[in-house]
Parts: structure tokens; C-alpha cells; sequence
């Protein structure tokens, strides 16, 4: 089997150019005025314009827009990482009363869609006072990123072996010494990957986002699905938008690139 | 609180789940389960078989709902009924 | 979760935050739908108690059973093309290679970018008038326009689907091969083994695992799919492309039904949590063995 077979080959170089396709698209939309866009149809850009993204970086509604979402996608990524590492250590190394059933009951919140919350979401959020404030969709997004990140984490501290821990143990260390200074440095790998699923996951949800934020903190999703004015839609502008939120992902994706399928199975393959 | 919409009805369902959650742990506490094989496809504990009676509880209800108008009542029971067994050689 | 562990209630503590951070996020708004959905909430000081109404008439209500209807068939078409496609991209991978880790990225691409961008990206690339896509298909003398035309807009969520997610199939699937060791191939070949025979004796079981968790997952999420339609076709033309999720999300908001869109919810969320509890029992099962 070392000499592959042709078709499966061509089945990926065809399966490559699909894929690329459209972000080329997305890219040479951005880099095009609305004259040239809406004038005749041409594969490369007729002139190439940087207005569109000075229009991004100009405009505070456009750069309020992305530091809002920034603001509670950090907030968010924090919470989660600081409440499921120490369950996600329990779960790995521990036996204990119901720990199959509370797995299995986060799992379920990860798998929860949004929109089951909406209403109740809206209705909390305003009853504590927190609507409309980035502290709101970050609480309301670790409904699906706390989860994430406790099956992710436990897939990867699985792995580690106990004799570390009883090595620890044995040196004399105190548990609190040997988790900061020893197993959690073992581990930045797959906490740098889950910092980047809660990242991902938070950033690019539209509808809790969308639903608990008013006036004063509207997020760059929402923004983006606000381009339409009077006179059409902006395209060159949204493309612009689009491609300064891909960037972030396409940019941290190159350091995580060895855990990124266990990221994307629950921690779940090896 | 009052966003919630507290009913009696509803309070009587979660505190009884919540008193069954309850029991189950002590049970556990006192008389640990084993996985055990019955009818069911795979090997099962006893949290496994009381999730598994109010999932289709549930959907049994939902079948009702759907297809018919009257007699829910019979349907609970049958739920119930259902439950027991599964409980039993589930 | 393998089962050599050492039993200790202590761990309790540090599960409690995680405990006390989902509860409010999940359990309370979780019992609150619950309580919504047998009343009739004009304003919260003048409720009324209607029991199972809200479910009866959402179970009969044919937009419901439409919207239903409609997630089932795109569910079931995105998992019968985005599975095989997946593991014939993985299979084309190649594995020993100076450009595995590129192929891998690059696969990996769309699965990093925001969904409403997803949406963007494929409503500028499908658009007839300034599209490349649609533009290209017009001119191929085919009439094609997504946001007048049913099946045009069903078959632009498909693709656009296809384009987001296979990759995560390819990606399982390849991490799936890379794990068989070389000297089963080298034993299917001296036994003489078809291509097929090899797939189905030798790839095939190892890939079973990595490919349940696979379906699993683009299951329950293409269930919840709510963002790309949204931005791509907003649910139309008409309700042609109107999932579950976004039903939902037009009676929970748009309208502020809640009596009934909280039943609607209840009844969603009792199907996840059986794909969930499938989807958890198989993962457990081959952790086991």
C-alpha cells in the first residue's frame, strides 16, 4: 500500500481547491471598492484598495465592535480555564460518588443549543442587573465552554501518568506546590489548546451574543450583520470584516496544530 | 424570583426529582450498584435505568401529546409501569 | 474515563466550581423553560396555569413538524456526503510527508473562522450578480439564485455545510489511519488483499471509533445549526430553510411567545439529550474496551 492509489489523491487536491475557493473570494471582496464590486465581474481585483479596512480601524462603531467581543471572549476564556482544571484534574485521577453522571451532565450542557437558553438567558441576565454588559454573554457562553473544556483537559491529564503524582508525593512537596509547579507546566501544551477551543468557541457565537447585549456593548458579530444601510448591503466592508475576524483563529492555529483534532474530538482520540 | 414563574405543579416535579436524585446517592452510600446486564442492550447501573425511565418517560409522553388528545393519565401510568421495569431487569 | 482509580470523595472539591458555574448557567434557566412552558405568561403578575397545552399545540403545529422535518433532512444529508468525502480526503493525506503538517492546516482552516463569517463567506461567493460561484454557474447558462429558489438555497446550505465541516471528519478519520501500524498493510499485501478488502479488514476497524465520535458530533451540532442559515438565507425563501434552532429563536425573541417557545425548547432539548446520552454511552463503551 506504500504506492497510494491516484484517486483518493485527486479526491484531496479537488477537495483543496473547493475549500479555498471562497476565502480567496472573501479576501480579493475585501480588497475591492463597492464601484469595482458592483461594476463588471472580474477573478482578480480590478485595482487593489486598502479603504475598506481603513474604514474598520477609523470607525469606533467597527473597532468598539471587536473590543467589545475581545472583552467578554477573555473574560469567558479565564473563568472557564480556572474552574475546569481542577475538575478536569478530579475527573482524571479520582473515582467518586456520581463522577460518571456529572460527566455526562456537562457533556450534555456542551451539546445544549443556545437557543433553548434564549429565553430564560434574557430574562436572568436582566432579573441580576448584568444585561448588556460583556460580563453576561461571558457567563453565558461557559455554558458550552466550561463543558468543552473539562472533556478536553480530562482526555489529555488521562494521559499523564499517576507515578508523577506519587513521585511528587514522595519528594515531600505539598499537593498545592506539586499541581502549580509541576503538573501544570507538564500541561501548558493542552491548556494552551483549550484556552484556544474556549477562545474559538466564545468568539464566534452569534445568537446568545446577539441577545443579551444592547446599545453599549454590541459585539463585531452583531456589527457584521448590521452593514446593510439604506443604500445596500456594504460588501467590500463586511468582506474586510470578515477577514480581520479570521485572523485571530488562522494566526494562534499554528501553535496548537499538534492537539488540534483531539481539541475538536472532546479530547476524545489519542 | 418572581422572573421564574414558580407553579405548583412544576415545584412538586424538580423537588421529586430532586428527592430521587437524593435517595439515589444515599442508596449509593449504603449499597454501592453494580453494572449489571439485563434487557437492555449494555450493562447498566442503577442511575443508568432511573435516566434512561424518565428519558422515555418523557418521550412517551411526547408520542401522546402528539398523536392523541385524551387520557394522559394512562400514559403516565404506563410510563410508570415502564419504569418499574426497568428498574427491575432493565 | 478508564476505571484504575483510586476511589476518594475528596475530588468533590474540585468539581464544586465547575458544579456551581453550570448550575447557574444551565439548571436554573433549564427549570425556568420548564416552568414557562405549562402557563400562559401575559406579564409575570398575571400567569395562568394551562398544563400540557403549549406541548400539544407545538407537537400539532405544522411549522414545527415542518421546521422538524427540515433539520432531519439536512442533518441527514450533510452526515451521508460529509462522511465519506471526509474519510476519502483522509485517506489522501499523506502521511510520512514534509507537507502533512500544511495539508493538516490547511483543512483545518474553515473550522477556525467564525459561523456568521462562514455565512459571509458563502453569501458573497454564491451571490448571482457579484459572486464567484454564482456568477460562474449563470454563466454556464444554468439560472442559479439562492435567495429566490428553494432548492437553490438547499443546496447552497449543503455546500456550505460540506465546506465547514468536512474537515473535521477528514481530520478524525486521518488521525484514525495514522494509528495502524505499517506491518498489518504489509500483511494484508502478502496475503493478497484487494484495496477494498484492505479498507474494510484493516482501516475500517480502526477507524470505527474515531469515526462514531465523528457522526456524533456533526449530529448534535448540525441539530443546533442557527448562525450560517441565519446570515446566508435568514431562513428563506419563504421558511425553505428555516432549522429548528432558528424557529426557536423567531418565537423566543421575535415574538416573545414564551408559553410556546418554551415548550418548543423543552421538546428540543429532550432530543439532544438523547442523541447526548447515545453519543456518551457509545464514547464510554470504547473507552472501555
Amino acid at each position: 500500500m506504500m504506492n497510494r492509489p491516484g484517486l483518493s489523491r485527486g479526491v484531496l487536491i479537488v477537495y483543496g481547491l473547493y475549500l479555498l475557493l471562497p476565502l480567496y473570494w472573501l479576501l480579493s471582496m475585501s480588497l475591492r471598492s463597492n464601484a469595482d464590486i458592483q461594476g463588471s465581474f472580474s477573478l482578480l481585483p480590478p485595482t487593489l484598495t486598502l479603504a475598506n479596512f481603513a474604514e474598520i480601524f477609523s470607525n469606533p462603531v467597527w473597532y468598539e465592535g471587536f473590543a467589545n467581543s475581545l472583552s467578554y471572549v477573555a473574560i469567558n476564556t479565564l473563568i472557564s480555564l480556572a474552574v475546569a482544571i481542577p475538575a478536569a484534574y478530579a475527573f482524571s485521577r479520582y473515582r467518586f460518588l456520581g463522577d460518571k453522571q456529572l460527566f455526562f451532565w456537562l457533556l450534555t450542557n456542551r451539546m445544549a443549543p443556545p437557543a433553548v437558553f434564549l429565553l430564560p438567558f434574557f430574562q436572568l441576565y436582566s432579573a441580576v442587573g448584568l444585561f448588556d454588559t460583556p460580563l453576561a454573554v461571558a457567563l453565558a457562553h461557559c455554558l458550552f465552554t466550561v463543558p468543552l473544556a473539562v472533556w478536553i483537559l480530562e482526555g489529555f491529564f488521562s494521559g499523564v501518568p499517576t507515578e508523577l503524582d506519587e513521585m511528587a508525593q514522595i519528594d515531600g512537596h505539598s499537593f498545592l506546590y506539586f499541581f502549580m509547579r509541576v503538573f501544570l507546566p507538564i500541561n501548558r501544551g493542552a491548556i494552551g489548546v483549550t484556552l484556544f477551543f474556549c477562545f474559538m468557541f466564545s468568539w464566534v457565537e452569534l445568537l446568545l451574543a446577539r441577545t443579551l447585549s444592547g446599545a453599549s456593548s454590541k459585539p463585531i458579530v452583531v456589527v457584521m450583520t448590521r452593514t446593510v444601510s439604506a443604500s445596500g448591503v456594504d460588501w467590500g466592508l463586511l468582506a474586510a470584516a470578515g477577514v480581520l475576524t479570521v485572523l485571530p483563529g488562522v494566526l494562534v492555529v499554528w501553535f496548537v496544530r499538534k492537539d488540534l483534532v483531539k481539541g475538536f474530538a472532546l479530547g476524545r482520540v489519542s | 424570583m418572581s422572573w421564574m414563574a414558580w407553579t405548583l405543579p412544576t415545584a412538586i416535579f424538580f423537588t421529586a426529582i430532586g428527592l430521587a436524585l437524593v435517595g439515589l446517592t444515599v442508596l449509593e452510600v449504603y449499597r454501592p450498584t453494580e453494572r449489571v446486564r439485563g434487557f437492555l442492550p449494555m450493562a447498566t447501573t442503577r442511575g443508568d435505568r432511573f435516566f434512561i425511565s424518565l428519558l422515555s418517560a418523557a418521550f412517551i409522553h411526547l408520542l401522546w401529546l402528539g398523536l392523541m388528545d385524551k387520557g394522559l393519565l394512562v400514559v403516565s401510568g404506563v410510563s410508570a409501569v415502564w419504569a418499574a421495569l426497568l428498574m427491575r431487569w432493565g | 474515563m478508564s476505571s484504575f482509580k483510586p476511589k476518594n470523595n475528596r475530588a468533590w472539591l474540585g468539581v464544586l466550581p465547575v458544579l456551581l458555574i453550570v448550575a447557574f448557567s444551565a439548571v436554573i434557566p433549564l427549570m425556568t423553560v420548564v416552568n414557562y412552558s405549562v402557563q400562559d405568561i401575559l406579564d409575570f403578575n398575571s400567569r395562568f396555569f394551562v398544563g400540557f397545552e403549549w406541548y400539544q399545540q407545538t407537537l400539532k403545529d405544522p411549522r414545527f413538524v415542518d421546521a422538524f422535518l427540515r433539520q432531519v433532512v439536512f442533518s441527514l444529508t450533510i452526515l451521508a456526503i460529509e462522511v465519506p468525502l471526509g474519510v476519502a480526503v483522509a485517506k489522501g493525506i499523506p502521511k510520512d510527508s514534509r507537507f502533512t503538517s500544511l495539508i493538516l492546516i490547511l483543512l483545518a482552516l474553515p473550522l477556525l473562522i467564525p459561523w456568521n463569517v462562514v455565512g459571509t463567506i458563502w453569501q458573497v461567493f454564491a451571490r448571482p450578480d457579484i459572486g464567484l460561484l454564482g456568477w460562474t454557474v449563470n454563466a454556464l447558462g444554468i439560472p442559479y439564485n439562492y435567495t429566490a429558489e428553494p432548492l437553490h438555497a438547499w443546496l447552497t446550505l449543503v455546500a456550505m455545510d460540506v465546506w465547514h465541516w468536512t474537515s473535521l471528519i477528514a481530520l478524525l478519520a486521518f488521525a484514525g489511519l495514522t494509528s495502524i501500524p505499517t506491518p498489518f498493510y504489509q500483511a494484508a499485501e502478502l496475503d493478497g488483499a484487494s484495496r477494498w478488502q484492505v479498507f474494510r479488514y484493516v482501516e475500517m476497524p480502526r477507524l470505527q471509533g474515531v469515526l462514531i465520535i465523528g457522526v456524533l458530533l456533526r449530529l448534535m451540532d448540525s441539530f443546533m445549526i442557527y448562525t450560517e442559515p441565519f446570515v446566508l438565507t435568514g431562513g428563506g425563501p419563504g421558511n425553505a430553510t428555516t432549522m429548528l434552532s432558528q424557529h426557536l429563536a423567531t418565537m423566543a425573541v421575535g415574538q416573545f411567545d414564551l408559553g410556546p417557545a418554551a415548550a418548543f425548547s423543552v421538546i428540543y432539548f429532550l432530543f439532544i439529550l438523547l442523541f447526548c446520552w447515545i453519543f456518551y454511552t457509545s464514547v464510554v463503551r470504547s473507552d472501555d474496551e
